[in-house]
């Protein structure tokens, strides 16, 4: 007969269900807060390259992501706009994806009216082309003839922003904030390596390991992953900012804790019924 | 002809792809190339949009399983596409209001299940079964320590513990995929390009 604690490998996965709402549900709604400590690492690494651009430099950030990956991405879009405007560095914006325009548009305007940025001087959202690989190469050799008119439909030879920026080559860092393909690896190979431009990027958790090959080689100059990436940069860019709006990682963080001990206890709960049957079935001795 | 002129138009395409990083001459060829891909892939949206519909239609009209889902789909397609060609996409509009009030929390959510899946599944399968699904098993529980700030806070050196797994054994697993991917793709693109592997023709031979 099934002891009890045999009994556990079976719970129904209703309770499991349940069990991991509460977990996310709970800490969000007590606004339980957790210290985000920033250790030497990938997010670091991104920080420190964007941090050493100089004010005026040229960005290009692409938003290849849509609304199913956005609680991770978005936030990360967020603190990115939020550095870079910081600092007075020019942000040329493009999506790899279709949704990622509205999304990238969203974060842009957001963070650019809480800094006073002028569109068009200090910020431009080109739009959506499709393509990806063969896009960027294009963009290598011609942006203006790809983005004739940015993504309002206004003329991208009027604008200030868009002064000396002909090709891929004249942007001082890539930014890719990527659920897929394309994204990141498109940039890396397409555009990085051929025409050695600094990449950073930003992920899903689920999708940060495949990407550390690029860190080891030195072809991406810092990764932020998943909802960590994201609250470890709100954190990073919010020292020393006086009333820097809070982002929604860094709260996101405390829930997905939670969340992940839970995982771990049904992991072990799992286990110790396995093994007592294991035992008990004379599998281990 | 069915064969032939598919077959060498890929071996005319692809030779100039590959040719144009080698001879100068080839290069602005290797650009129209590239244009002709982007307009032939802003077609296959248009293309995905026509074969959305007539599935849905088709699911329609001879009430196949689960059809009572194809006129939402339908009706989602034609107000959005109404909306954003009449309307306008901008900032306020109802095209927008529907992507940031719709679609965003829709699509988050369906992501978000994840979640609940991946608990449930790591439950019933992840078991100490010998020794390599134990050390998987110390691995996960370290990255996922590593990857929250509890992590830190129950031992100051998970986290740092999980970034080295995450930067050598990890590392190493991955190149090695994308190594023997990279080799693969170059081997079936030659394939490919000389006619060997059709393939991609579909099924015509």
């Amino acid at each position: 007969m099934a002891t009890f604690v045999e009994k556990l490998g079976d719970i129904d996965r209703r309770i499991i269900f349940i069990v991991m709402a509460l977990a996310v549900i709970i800490p969000l709604s007590v606004r339980m807060s957790l210290p985000i400590p920033i250790s030497a690492g990938p997010s670091l690494d991104m920080y420190n390259a964007v941090d050493a651009l100089p004010a005026g430099s040229k960005v290009l950030l692409s938003f290849d992501y849509d609304p199913s990956t956005m609680p991770e991405l978005q936030p990360m879009a967020i603190a990115l706009a939020q550095q870079l405007m910081t600092k007075d560095i020019k942000i040329v914006s493009m999506a790899l994806w279709p949704m990622g325009v509205s999304l990238g548009n969203e974060a842009l305007i957001s963070v650019s009216d809480s800094l006073g940025r002028e569109e068009y001087v200090d910020w431009v959202n080109l739009g959506y082309k499709t393509g990806g690989g063969v896009l960027i190469v294009r963009l290598g050799s011609d942006i203006k003839s790809v983005f004739p008119v940015d993504y309002d439909g206004n003329p991208v030879d009027d604008m200030p922003i868009m002064d000396g920026v002909n090709k891929l080559g004249d942007f001082d860092m890539i930014i890719s904030l990527s659920a897929g393909d394309p994204g990141v690896p498109a940039w890396v190979m397409m555009a990085g390596d051929r025409y050695n431009i600094p990449i950073g990027g930003g992920c899903t958790a689920v999708s940060a390991p495949q990407f550390y090959p690029y860190l080891g080689t030195g072809q991406m100059v810092g990764l932020l992953g998943g909802l960590k990436g994201a609250a470890d940069y709100e954190t990073m860019v919010r020292v020393g900012v006086e009333n820097a709006p809070a982002g929604t990682a860094t709260p996101g963080m405390a829930a997905q804790s939670v969340a992940h001990l839970g995982i771990m206890l049904f992991i072990i709960l799992g286990n110790i019924s396995y093994l007592v049957a294991k035992k008990r079935k004379g599998g281990v001795k | 002809m069915r064969l032939a002129i598919p077959l060498m138009i890929t071996f005319v395409a692809g030779m100039i792809m590959i040719l144009q990083f080698f001879v100068p001459a080839t290069q602005s060829m290797g650009e129209s190339l590239q244009e002709w891909y982007m307009i032939v892939a802003s077609f296959a949206i248009f293309l995905g949009a026509v074969n959305l519909l007539h599935i849905h239609i088709h699911k329609i009209r001879f009430k196949a399983r689960n059809w009572k889902y194809s006129p939402v789909t339908i009706a989602g397609f034609a107000a959005m596409i109404i909306t954003g060609l009449f309307l306008g996409i901008e900032p306020g509009k109802p095209f927008d209001y529907m992507f940031t009030q719709m679609m965003v929390p829709m699509g988050a959510t369906m992501f978000s299940l994840l979640a609940f899946f991946v608990a449930s599944a790591a439950f019933r399968a992840f078991r100490a079964s010998n020794w390599r699904a134990t050390l998987l098993l110390i691995s996960a529980f370290v990255v996922m320590l590593g990857r929250v700030p509890i992590g830190a806070m129950i031992w100051g050196k998970i986290p740092l513990i999980s970034e080295w797994i995450m930067q050598v054994p990890n590392l190493a697993g991955q190149r090695a995929v994308m190594i023997g991917a990279a080799m693969g793709m170059v081997a079936t693109s030659l394939r490919m390009i000389f006619g060997i592997e059709r393939s991609y023709l579909g099924g015509a031979d």
